[in-house]
């Protein structure tokens, strides 16, 4: 138990320096000479990985784990990418949303008119952006009038500095198309969606996990509540707020009768 | 079949036939036994039976189970909070801990949901390696099942049987990368080890002993009364359910329904192989003993055609060493042994994913848990979990 948690406690320090270093930008003699360390210590290691031998190109994972390394390693890390971010802007031809264009979105756009707010395809995978008013209405559609009738997975993503603040993502897949289409709505902070257990019995658990990890309601869910953390436990973990080694010292000390959990 | 037609059991489970009666109905409607208290009983968290620390609450009448309750979280660990801090290459360690006994076929999984997002993909011959360790992943993944789930029904030899030659599957994996469970067998990209001299002789080697021994497995069980008996017409799912609830894998399979990602959707290089999709007719626990055995035998085919094809070239693709994927999201999934394991990643274009969600397979099919043993008994209960093949480790995530 314990080592875990030093296990644990350990990478956070790396992450911390990881996210706090690449922001004041250090002074040009050091980036120099540390970047072009860099290079010489990767221009070695890239054949390696072409031909095959294990050892030498395992090595650019190794200096994570090990805590002497971490100082070193860290800003090594986040040197090279500072520099790269500068070319970066020009050079993504990296995949943008397409727009998508199909039958089934022109019937939901003549319906719903700007209640569908984006239809797209990323890396050709299709999403739906919907007003969380109409959610559920375009939920029981996909399923009844599109036949998208396996419900994958229903998660949510916190996006703090946004007014509606989560994302939620219904994961469709329709075993008559052979394809998965993903429903997003966005909601604020202590709006509530309705429940998609009436129209997918899979929901159930999904939805209390959404509940748990982030503290958004659902109307008509059958028994809302806790489903991995304790059911008196305070705060929502995937919430951007919560940081990484938070935990709820009252309830540790309430039930496991030790001062600390970590 | 027909001495099992006026079975007890069949008459239980609602099954249609001559001298069956409706248990269910019998009990709502006439009262005839005991005006018993409604009991409830606590299975677990430390119980042998189920698989791992999960607690199930039984509301029983008599020994008849009228609801269950799931509760988990037992192994939470925050998986997709540490994902959250970690780099992209920094976290593939981390997903072979969820479902420790397919450490493989995880790993497989996010690296595809990354390789994606990155719009790359691993070279042929890193793709063929994949496929190759992670079709014997299914293998050493479905032995452990059998094993344990044949131990909890009463039938103890399968479980040495299968664990003495998963041996071998193990054995493989630590010549080819040093590890034999949480293995971190791939990476972003392709694979970092290429394959060990004797690699594709160890493997054939395993494929031609393998099959006799899984006719030895049959042997102990397919036609075994005790056995046949424990599980035909126990825990029964309609296809329309394993839909509506979001089972897949295996049990959707037993359940008639043809459907399995490498041939719906392939990925990696699966596309070029010859393989069945085995399914059942009846979606009880028996059916989905009969799947999963066969499924055994396709994975040693697909072994087998990836072995004799395995193409030269790089293992690796062309990817940068610090990975900055592009701002965007991906779904991917991938057929693991239990079911649909997908990664939803959110990259805002940094080092570390904005989020990352695991769909796990075994969470969704345990919920399938309750309308499966209602109306069982208690010893049913321990036939359906282990039917179901969960690993709570990848439930509680």
């Amino acid at each position: 138990m314990a080592t875990e948690q030093k296990g644990m406690a350990v990478p956070e320090d790396n992450k911390e320096e990881n996210s706090v270093l690449p922001e004041p930008k250090p002074p040009e003699g050091t980036t120099a000479a540390s970047a072009s360390g860099e290079g010489a210590k990767e221009k070695p290691s890239v054949p390696d990985s072409e031909t095959k031998p294990a050892t030498p190109v395992a090595k650019p994972e190794t200096p994570a784990p090990a805590t002497g390394d971490k100082p070193a390693a860290a800003p090594a890390a986040a040197k090279p990418a500072a520099p790269a971010a500068k070319p970066a802007p020009p050079k993504p031809e990296g995949p943008k949303p397409e727009p998508w264009q199909s039958e089934l979105v022109y019937k939901l756009k003549a319906q719903y008119g700007s209640g569908i707010k984006e239809a797209s395809t990323y890396v050709g995978q299709k999403y739906l952006v919907v007003d969380s008013s109409i959610a559920y209405e375009i939920l029981l559609r996909m399923r009844d009038d599109e036949l998208y009738d396996y419900c994958v997975d229903i998660t949510a993503v916190h996006y703090p500095k946004r007014e509606a603040q989560f994302d939620v993502v219904y994961i469709l897949y329709s075993f008559h198309h052979n394809e998965r289409v993903r429903v997003k709505t966005q909601i604020k902070d202590g709006e509530t969606l309705r429940s998609a257990v009436a129209i997918w019995p899979t929901s159930n658990w999904l939805e209390r996990e959404v509940y748990d990890m982030f503290g958004i309601g659902f109307e008509g869910h059958p028994e809302l509540k806790r489903i991995l953390l304790p059911e008196d436990w305070k705060g929502h973990p995937l919430r951007k707020e919560y940081p990484i080694l938070c935990q709820d010292q009252q309830w540790v000390k309430n039930n496991l009768g030790i001062e600390s959990g970590q | 079949m027909s001495d099992f037609e006026n079975d007890y059991r069949h008459a239980k489970s609602g099954q249609s036939g001559p001298g069956v009666v409706d248990y269910l109905d019998l009990d709502t409607k006439d009262q005839t036994y005991l005006d018993a208290n409604e009991l409830v009983l606590n299975m677990g968290p430390q119980h042998p039976s189920t698989h791992g620390v999960l607690r199930v609450i039984l509301k029983l009448d008599g020994e008849k189970v009228l609801g269950t309750e799931c509760i988990i979280g037992y192994l939470h660990r925050g998986v997709e909070k540490i994902a959250e801090n970690r780099t992209y290459a920094m976290f593939n360690p981390y997903v072979d801990r969820m479902d420790y006994v397919a450490a493989v076929s995880n790993g497989l999984g996010y690296c595809e949901a990354v390789e994606k997002l990155l719009n790359t993909e691993a070279p042929p011959r890193a793709q063929y390696i994949r496929v190759i360790l992670t079709e014997l992943c299914r293998i050493a993944s479905h032995q452990v099942w059998l094993g344990t789930h044949a131990l909890d029904i009463g039938a103890l030899t399968p479980l040495f049987y299968c664990f003495r030659d998963r041996e071998e599957i193990l054995r493989i994996f630590e010549k080819y990368c040093g590890a034999r469970l949480t293995t971190h067998a791939f990476r972003i990209g392709g694979c970092i080890y290429e394959t060990y001299d004797g690699f594709e002789q160890d493997c054939l080697k395993f494929c031609d002993a393998f099959l006799p021994k899984l006719d030895e497995y049959e042997e102990l069980l397919t036609t075994n009364r005790i056995w046949v008996r424990r599980t035909k017409g126990v825990g029964i799912l309609k296809p329309e359910d394993c839909i509506a609830l979001g089972v897949t894998g295996p049990v959707l399979r037993a359940a008639g329904v043809k459907w399995d990602l490498r041939k719906a959707q392939p990925y990696e290089c699966y596309s070029k192989f010859d393989f069945e999709v085995p399914t059942g007719l009846n979606g009880d626990t028996y059916d989905r003993y009969l799947v999963r055995i066969e499924e055994m035998r396709q994975s040693v085919r697909i072994i087998r055609q990836a072995v004799d094809g395995l193409p030269q070239g790089p293992i690796m693709a062309k990817i940068p060493k610090v990975l900055k994927p592009p701002v965007g999201e991906v779904y991917t999934s991938i057929e693991a042994p239990k079911g649909e394991l997908g990664y939803f990643i959110v990259s805002d274009g940094s080092l570390q994913p904005y989020r990352l969600r695991v769909r796990p397979p075994s969470f969704v099919n345990l919920q399938a848990l309750d309308k499966m043993v209602r109306g069982l008994l208690v010893a049913d209960v321990v036939a359906v979990i282990g039917t179901l093949d969960i690993v709570l480790g990848e439930v509680d995530r």
